[in-house]
């Protein structure tokens, strides 16, 4: 399972909805232009949980969980992006641990995980 | 098999007494204990003093370094328990008994023993002059005299110190640093004339005089002149002189405390001293005596704690049942007094045959430099004032033929020197830790074949540089240099994502005025790394270039703007910081911790209406906890609106510049610390920088402020400020060093300027001042040369540098919440942004909130 939608087109040019899947099917939650390159957001998901959503530098959405599981705080949409041996992770600001943005695995603790989920640009419909 | 209890006590048939528990009866216990003596033997301690050993090198730090007597015990918690070791405080050994073998203490105790360890030390000998005993009077070695002069300073407003040797100096330190008019009186020609010659003497001299403290040769006390209250009015000197003093400090010379020893019958040398072998063991064989109440076997009284140290291992080997010998140390010593750095080392004096010096002299800059040589070129010893730089290398080359000719190794570097020897230079056998006896050999060992890849730990393997520290940046040196030739490539490159170090960044940005992280990156990134996302080390740390240089380079001014947002740490990306559950604190600038009531009233109101916890930080300020994301601009459009602006604690940039009343208000105050503080604040504010930045102003030597633990500080005296920098608190505390005195304001603001450009110009990510004036070749020398003397001709260009910070400077919560797009990102949750985040919540406690504890569950199913 991939979590993430590649898009050719530079980062800037995204325009559309962005959704992110949930057991209950796409979930719309904001508009591209409101993603910045190397950062994320969090988004509030119906079942109460929470979601970071993430665009990287080429062009790539992710989504994973935003509870940072070492600190119980919803604070991994506000990590850095970086990028290391071609996976994208952010890094957790409280306690720097990094987490791979395609599965939501720890990248320093192989037995620590957040949700992942798929994400997709809806064009705006015109 | 039976099993024998090794620790049981009862099984300890065999007791060793230790009489006196000073540094180095501490460091006999810790070398017993090694050898594992402690299991099988009961070790009972008589110690005099109403406290276990503490460090009585360090003792005048209590003054300048406001060290507490617990911070300077040197028994580490717990020790004596772990070993079983019997220690009974404030109870001395009265009386010996040799026949019976036993020990009798002044609360009646009587011990038997099986060894007897005296290790009593010395006492301060008081010349016989009138009027000695009269109230003002001290002496200075234990912590009691010291708290006892400390009180007495109080009440008066100068002091005197018979004796301008090391301890008349370490005093003399003292009384400064209690605020005295203070005054050395030393019959010798010279200070220090133990130590060093004539030339270094007139080096020391105008340096410690430069420090405000008046220095009388060439003459003696005649008699301490009494008032009618019995206390101490002023030194009538030899010369006829009168000198007014409040109180007085004898230092003039310690003799061994051989007392126990005499009235039991053991031999004591003629000047005193136990008489002990090589063994240290006394004419007794039950009887060993380490320390300064010693008499060594080569005929002289050790007064440094080094050659005591290597007593104490010799008495325990040999008690051990190992070989050891003491036969004569060297009294190499390099000592910092009143901030003058002074060593010498081997035969510092030439008394050798047929030795020759070699001299460098420059009086204006207080550096004296002598080093002795053999008729064949061997290094015999030497002396060093002012700049000590050297000992590190020269102390283990004593009695080797340097690899380079002596008059190379006194120049000053750039002075024609076509070298600058290395520690790499020196052979295995040279020691390099004196204090722990740790030779060169032993420390590549440690990484060669302990595989020690840092200096921590070396330290923790072989003990060196964990004493005086004198050698560890030597030991720095040694191990980089190892760890490369085992071909353990010493990346110096940044992160994963550039090769090149901060430093070299910041030349590329500078010269070829690169404006983006991106454009940084994908032309002088590492070949892989190009085109990627960075990471959180090198994009926080291209940011602060960036931002440093903006007003250069053409960057955006505003962190939030643009890509700079993009590769702002968390905190500067929320313009606050991220507390552990996720809520952010708030600190408004309050320059020089200087406020209004009304400006106090405001900061109340607003804690209160959005329930915050405050608190008063350690850099006189407030701190405001527990704001949601989505209050931060609600919180800063109030604080704003009373003329607050950010305080940058979110930021690797200038924090406060703390300070006293000063001149204003304070009676001892010579100038308006306040006014300069608040000067200095609103000048750097918002200057980022490679870590953060603390500074104070103090108003005059007393210090209040603290400023010789901050980043660059600045002291009052009655002549304008002197400028220390590179000071630290926190976890690796570090003393200021003196950069420039008696500087005017104009002058003092344009040499910070300097300072401060030339550190964010070539310090690594996360470098403190202190650390990055200690890794840099030629460290505070060098740096004083570049932005002092303009040793590299950048001096106009660091000062324009600033001067483009200063004028481009903007409040960035000001523009923040101007601007609709920068607003636009405090929100919880981009879907729905009135929906406080659940995960962060709080509890009462002590009428204030704090975060809820949370449960962790680590792993959360992945759904879809
Ligand atoms: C201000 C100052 C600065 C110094 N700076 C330096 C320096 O920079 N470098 C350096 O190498 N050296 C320095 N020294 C010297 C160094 O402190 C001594 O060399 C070292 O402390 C000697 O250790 P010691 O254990 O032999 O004696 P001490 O540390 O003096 O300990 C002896 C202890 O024995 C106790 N005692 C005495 N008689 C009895 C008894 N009958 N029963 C029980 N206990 C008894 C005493 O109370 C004392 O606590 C300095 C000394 C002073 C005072
Ligand atoms: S408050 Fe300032 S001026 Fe007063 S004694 Fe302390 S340092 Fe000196």
């Amino acid at each position: 399972m991939t979590a993430t939608t590649d898009l050719s087109s530079p980062a800037t040019a995204l325009r559309g909805t962005v959704e992110l899947r949930t057991a209950d099917g796409w979930l719309a939650v904001c508009s591209a232009e409101e993603l910045l390159p190397g950062r994320g957001v969090a988004a509030l998901l119906p079942d109460g949980r929470q979601a970071a959503l993430f665009l990287d530098r080429s062009g790539r959405l992710y989504a994973i969980g935003n509870v940072d599981p070492f600190t119980g705080a919803g604070v991994l949409s506000h990590g850095l992006l970086g990028t290391v041996q071609d996976r994208t992770y952010v890094a957790s600001p409280l306690l720097k641990q990094r987490f791979d943005l395609a599965d939501g695995r720890c990248l320093d603790d192989d037995t620590v995980a957040v949700a992942s989920y798929p994400v997709r640009v809806e064009p705006a419909r015109a | 098999m039976a099993v024998t209890t090794a620790t049981s006590r009862n099984t300890r048939d065999n007791t060793i007494v230790l009489v006196g528990h000073g540094m180095v009866g501490q460091r006999f216990l810790e070398a017993l204990a090694d050898r594992g003596v402690t299991e099988r033997a009961r070790v009972v301690v008589l110690c005099e003093e109403p406290r276990p050993a503490y460090d009585r090198v360090h003792l005048t730090s209590y003054f300048s370094e406001g060290a507490s007597p617990e911070d300077l015990s040197m028994v580490e918690d717990g020790f004596m328990a772990r070993h079983g070791i019997e220690l009974h405080v404030g109870d001395p050994a009265v009386a010996v008994d040799r026949e019976s073998c036993t020990v009798t203490a002044r609360s009646g105790l009587t011990v038997g023993y099986d060894t007897l360890v005296l290790a009593t030390g010395s006492y301060p000998f008081v010349p016989p002059v009138p009027g000695k005993d009269a109230d003002g009077c001290f002496v200075y070695r234990t912590i009691e005299d010291l708290l006892a002069i400390e009180a007495y300073a109080q009440g008066v407003s100068s002091g005197a110190v018979v004796g301008g040797g090391l301890l008349g100096l370490e005093a003399a330190g003292a009384l400064r640093g209690l605020g005295l008019d203070t005054h050395v009186v030393e019959f010798a020609p010279r200070l220090m004339p133990v130590q060093v010659d004539e030339g270094g003497g007139q080096a020391l001299r105008r340096s410690v005089e430069g420090l405000g403290v008046t220095v009388h040769t060439g003459v003696g006390t005649q008699e301490i002149a009494v008032g009618d209250d019995g206390r101490v009015s002023g030194m009538a000197l030899s010369d006829g002189s009168v000198l007014p003093t409040g109180m007085v400090v004898f230092s003039a010379g310690v003799r061994p405390r051989d007392d126990l020893a005499r009235d039991c019958g053991l031999p004591v040398g003629e000047r005193g001293g136990i008489v002990v072998d090589e063994q240290c063991r006394t004419q007794d064989p039950a009887v060993f005596a380490i320390g300064e109440c010693a008499l060594a076997s080569d005929g002289r009284v050790y007064g440094l704690v080094a050659p005591g140290n290597e007593m104490a291992e010799t008495a325990a080997r040999t008690i051990a049942g190992d070989a050891g010998s003491f036969t004569g140390a060297d009294l190499s010593t390099k000592l910092k007094l009143l901030g003058v750095d002074v060593a010498s080392f081997g035969d510092a004096h030439g008394t050798t045959d047929g030795c020759l010096d070699v001299r460098y002299s420059d009086a204006r800059s207080g550096i004296y430099r002598k080093l002795v040589v053999g008729s064949d070129g061997t290094l015999l010893g030497g002396i060093l004032v002012g700049d000590v730089e050297s000992y590190g290398v020269l102390r283990p080359l004593t009695g080797s033929v340097p690899p380079v000719a002596p008059e190379h190794l006194v120049l000053p570097a750039g002075a024609g020197a076509p070298v600058t020897l290395g520690p790499t230079a020196l052979p295995d056998e040279a020691v390099i830790c004196s204090c722990n006896n740790v030779t060169k050999g032993a420390i590549r060992g440690a990484v060669t074949d302990h595989d020690c890849t840092s200096v921590p730990d070396v330290k923790k393997c072989t003990k060196a540089g964990s004493s005086c520290g004198s050698c560890v940046k030597v030991l720095g040196q040694l191990v980089t240099a190892e760890l490369e030739a085992g071909g353990v490539e010493v990346d110096k490159g940044l992160c994963p994502h550039f090769a090149q170090t901060r430093a070299e960044l910041y030349e590329i940005v500078l010269a070829l005025r690169i404006s983006s992280y991106r454009e940084l990156l994908d032309a002088h990134g590492r070949e892989g790394a190009r085109g990627t996302d960075g990471c959180e080390v090198c994009k926080p740390a291209v940011a602060s270039i960036l931002a440093s240089l903006a007003a250069t380079v053409g960057a955006s001014v505003h962190v939030l703007d643009g890509e700079q947002a993009a590769l702002q740490d968390t905190n500067d990306h929320f313009l606050a910081n991220m507390q552990k559950n996720g809520s952010y604190s708030i600190v408004p600038r309050i320059p020089g911790g200087e406020i209004t009531p009304e400006r106090l009233i405001v900061i109340g109101e607003v804690a209160r209406d959005f329930g915050l916890y405050t608190k008063i930080t350690g850099g006189q300020r407030i701190d405001l906890f527990g704001a949601r994301v989505e209050q931060l601009p609600l919180i800063w459009t109030r604080l704003v609106d009373a003329g607050f602006e950010s305080g940058h604690a979110y930021g690797k940039a200038l924090r406060t510049v703390k300070s006293c009343v000063g001149q204003t208000w304070c009676r001892y105050g010579v100038q308006d610390s306040v006014r300069m503080a608040i000067d200095l604040e609103l000048r750097y504010r918002g200057l980022r920088s490679p870590h953060k930045l603390k500074s104070a102003v103090s108003g005059c030597a007393r210090e209040c402020a603290e400023a010789q633990s901050k980043d660059f500080g600045v002291i009052a005296t009655a002549n304008g400020w002197n400028l220390y920098v590179g000071g630290n608190g926190g976890a690796t505390p570090r003393h200021a060093d003196l950069l420039a005195q008696d500087l005017s304001d104009a002058e003092l603001v344009r040499l910070i300027d300097r300072f401060l450009m030339f550190y964010i110009r070539t310090a690594e990510p996360l470098e403190r001042t202190s650390v990055w004036l200690q890794r840099i070749a030629g460290g505070l020398d060098h740096v004083r040369d570049v932005v002092v003397h303009d040793s590299l001709g950048i001096c106009d260009e660091l000062e324009a540098l600033m001067a483009a910070h200063v004028a481009g400077y903007r409040d960035e919560w000001a523009d923040t919440i101007n601007d609709p797009e920068r607003l636009s990102r405090f929100v919880s949750f981009v879907n729905a942004p009135d929906t406080p985040d659940p995960t962060v919540r709080f509890v009462p406690e002590r009428g204030q909130i704090k975060p809820e504890p949370i449960l962790l569950a680590l792993t959360e199913t992945v759904t879809a």
